[in-house]
C-alpha cells in the first residue's frame, strides 16, 4: 500500500494545490481585516484616503505606535446613536431569526414529508429565488408595500379598507422584517431541509406504535433530531442580517437604526474612514461567537 | 406517503410569498402606464426604453465581464481549495484555512467590502474594473469551495486508485478521471459564482472606481429615485437569463445522470 501512495506524497508541486488557495485568502480576506484594525486606530485627515498613513515604513517602530489611538473607539462610545444602531441591528437580527425559523421550519418539514418524486422540484423551487437578484426581490416589495402601492390597492378593492386609507408599512421596521424574512427564507429552509430529510421515519413509527400522540413525537424525536438544521440556519440568517444594508435601507424609515446603513454612511456620506472602520471592527466582535458557532458546524459536517 | 392538508397549505402559502412578487414585478415591466398600480394595457415600452438608456446598457457590460472573470477565477481557485480541504486531512494552518472558506460565507458584506477597499488604497491600486473583479473572486471563491467539496466528499476514489495502480501519473489521473467526475459540481459552482458578482451590490459598491459602474449599483441609484417600470424591464431580463439557465444546468445534469445509470447498467450486464 505504502509504495502505491508514495510517488503522490513525495510530489511537492502536489502542494501547489493548497498554497494558491491559502495565499490568495491571506493576502485578499484576512490581511484586510488588520488593514481595517490599524486604520480605526488612525486620525481622520482630509486628503486621499482621508485617513493618516498608518504604514509610515518600519524603520520606526515607537512613532507608529504613538500615533495610534482609540479615539475613534471613544467617539462611538459617547454618541448614542452608535451604541443604539448596534442594538437594534441585534434586536432585528434576533426577532428576524424567529420569524425565519417560524415559517422556515413547517415549510422545511412539509417538503421533508412530501412524495419523493416531487421532492427536487420543490428544492429548485426554493432555490430558484435565491438565484435572482436580492437588490430585485426588495426592490418588488417596494412597489407592494408603498402607500399607493398594491397591497393598498387589493385590500381597497376586497374593502378591508376604506377607498382613502393606506397602508402604512413601507418605511419602519415591518417593512424590514418582510423584507429580511422574505430575502433571506431559503437560507433558513435549506439547512433545516437538509437535516429534515435525512431523519429515520421507522423511528416516529416506533412513537406512535407505543401510543406517543404526533406533536409529542415531534418535540421529542423530530425537533431534537433536526437541531444542527436549526443552528445552521439561524447562523446563516443571523450574522448576515446583522450587518445588512440593502433592507434597512430601501424599506426602513429614519427611525430604523441599522448598523450595517450607520457604516455605509460613515463611509460615503460623511467620508470618515477610520470611524467606518472602527465600527466594522465592533460588529466583527459582536458577530466573532455566531461565526464560530456556525464553522463549527459545519466543520462537523464536513 | 400522502402530504397532509396542513403539509400542503403550508407550501402554497410559502411559494406564494416567495414568488407572488416576482410575478408582479414582471407582468408590471409590461405595463404601458408609468404609475405602478394602474395597468395601462400591454405594451413593450419601457424595454424599448431600456434598451436606449446607454448608461444601463454600458453598466450591464461591465457586470457581464466582471461575472465571467470573476466566476471563472473564483472556480478554479474555489476548487483548489475544496480539493484542500479534502485531500490534505493535515497541514499546519489547517484550521485557519477552514475558517477563511467558511468565514465569507456569512460575512456582512459592508465589512468585506470595506476591508478589500482599505485593502487596495493601503496597496496603492487604483480602483476599477479589476479591483472589484478581485473582491468578487474571493468571496464566490469560497462558495464554490463548498459545493465541490461535497461533491468531493461522495466520490470514489478507487477509481483514481485504479488509474495510478495502472501508472497514470498522478497530474494526467487528476485531469482524465477526477475532473470530469466533478465537472457537474464545478459547473453549479461557477453559475453560482456568476449570479452572486451578478448580483452584488455593497462590495462592489466598495472597491469600484470610476468607469466600472456596475449594474446592480445603477440599479440601486435609479431605485433611490423611486419606482420605474423600466427597472422591471431589466429585472426581468435577468429574472429570465437567470431562470433559464437553472433549468439548463437541472436538465442537463438529470440527463448526466441518466447516461450514468445507463452506463452502469450497461458494464453490470457486460460483465455477467
Amino acid at each position: 500500500m505504502a509504495e502505491i501512495a508514495a510517488p503522490t506524497h513525495r510530489n511537492p508541486a502536489r502542494w501547489l494545490v493548497v498554497a494558491i488557495p491559502y495565499i490568495w485568502l491571506v493576502l485578499f480576506f484576512a490581511a484586510p481585516f488588520f488593514i481595517i484594525l490599524k486604520i480605526s486606530l488612525s486620525d481622520t485627515a482630509i486628503a486621499m484616503p482621508p485617513y493618516t498613513p498608518v504604514f509610515v515604513g518600519f524603520g520606526d517602530i515607537s512613532s507608529f505606535f504613538a500615533g495610534l489611538d482609540l479615539d475613534n473607539y471613544s467617539f462611538l462610545t459617547e454618541d448614542p446613536l452608535y451604541l443604539d444602531a448596534y442594538l437594534s441591528s441585534l434586536r432585528i437580527a434576533f426577532i428576524s431569526t424567529l420569524l425565519l425559523l417560524l415559517i422556515g421550519y413547517p415549510m422545511a418539514l412539509a417538503m421533508a414529508r412530501a412524495p419523493s418524486t416531487i421532492r427536487p422540484t420543490l428544492m429548485m423551487l426554493v432555490i430558484l429565488p435565491f438565484w435572482t437578484s436580492f437588490l430585485i426581490r426588495v426592490y418588488a416589495w417596494i412597489g407592494i408595500l408603498k402607500p399607493e402601492g398594491l397591497l393598498t390597492l387589493l385590500l381597497q378593492t376586497l374593502h378591508i379598507l376604506g377607498p382613502d386609507d393606506q397602508v402604512q408599512i413601507y418605511r419602519t421596521d415591518w417593512a424590514v422584517f418582510i423584507g429580511i424574512v422574505y430575502s433571506y427564507l431559503p437560507f433558513m429552509v435549506l439547512p433545516l431541509y437538509a437535516a429534515l430529510e435525512k431523519m429515520d421515519g421507522t423511528l416516529l413509527e416506533a412513537a406512535s406504535d407505543l401510543g406517543c400522540p404526533p406533536w409529542k413525537a415531534f418535540w421529542r424525536i423530530t425537533f431534537p433530531l433536526s437541531l444542527p438544521g436549526v443552528i445552521a440556519g439561524s447562523m446563516i440568517c443571523f450574522i448576515p442580517i446583522t450587518g445588512e444594508f440593502v433592507i434597512p435601507d430601501l424599506l426602513g424609515g429614519a427611525s430604523t437604526l441599522m448598523i450595517g446603513k450607520t457604516l455605509w454612511t460613515e463611509f460615503f456620506g460623511n467620508r470618515d474612514w477610520p470611524l467606518a472602520s472602527a465600527v466594522a471592527v465592533l460588529l466583527l466582535l459582536a458577530l466573532v461567537v455566531p461565526i464560530v458557532i456556525f464553522q463549527n458546524q459545519q466543520r462537523k459536517v464536513s | 406517503m400522502k402530504p397532509s392538508r396542513f403539509d400542503s397549505t403550508v407550501l402554497t402559502l410559502c411559494f406564494a410569498f416567495l414568488y407572488i412578487p416576482i410575478i408582479i414585478l414582471i407582468v408590471y415591466s409590461f405595463n404601458a402606464s408609468k404609475l405602478v398600480t394602474v395597468w395601462g394595457g400591454f405594451s413593450l415600452e419601457w424595454y424599448r426604453v431600456m434598451w436606449s438608456n446607454q448608461g444601463l446598457m454600458d453598466a450591464a457590460w461591465v457586470t457581464a465581464r466582471v461575472g465571467m472573470l470573476s466566476a471563472t477565477l473564483g472556480t478554479i481557485l474555489g476548487t483548489l481549495a475544496a480539493l484542500t480541504l479534502v485531500r490534505f486531512p493535515r497541514f499546519p494552518g489547517r484550521i485557519p484555512f477552514t475558517g477563511m472558506i467558511y468565514a465569507p460565507l456569512v460575512m456582512p458584506e459592508v465589512i468585506t467590502g470595506l476591508s478589500m477597499l482599505l485593502l487596495f488604497v493601503a496597496m496603492n491600486i487604483d480602483r476599477g474594473f479589476w479591483t472589484v473583479t478581485i473582491a468578487h473572486t474571493t468571496f464566490t471563491m469560497c462558495y464554490v469551495a463548498v459545493i465541490v467539496q461535497s461533491r468531493l466528499l461522495t466520490f470514489d476514489r478507487s477509481l483514481e486508485e485504479a488509474a495510478m495502480d495502472l501508472g497514470c501519473p498522478p497530474v494526467k489521473t487528476f485531469f482524465r478521471i477526477t475532473l470530469p467526475l466533478i465537472a457537474p459540481a464545478i459547473i453549479s459552482g461557477w453559475m453560482l459564482a456568476f449570479t452572486l458578482s451578478l448580483d452584488d451590490l455593497v462590495i462592489a459598491s466598495f472597491t469600484t472606481g470610476p468607469g466600472a459602474t456596475t449594474l446592480p449599483i445603477k440599479i440601486y441609484s435609479q431605485v433611490r429615485l423611486g419606482v420605474t417600470p423600466e427597472i422591471n424591464a431589466i429585472c426581468t431580463i435577468l429574472i429570465g437569463l437567470v431562470t433559464i439557465g437553472v433549468i439548463c444546468a437541472a436538465i442537463s445534469s438529470k440527463r448526466t445522470e441518466l447516461r450514468r445509470i445507463r452506463d452502469e447498467h450497461d458494464a453490470i450486464r457486460a460483465a455477467i
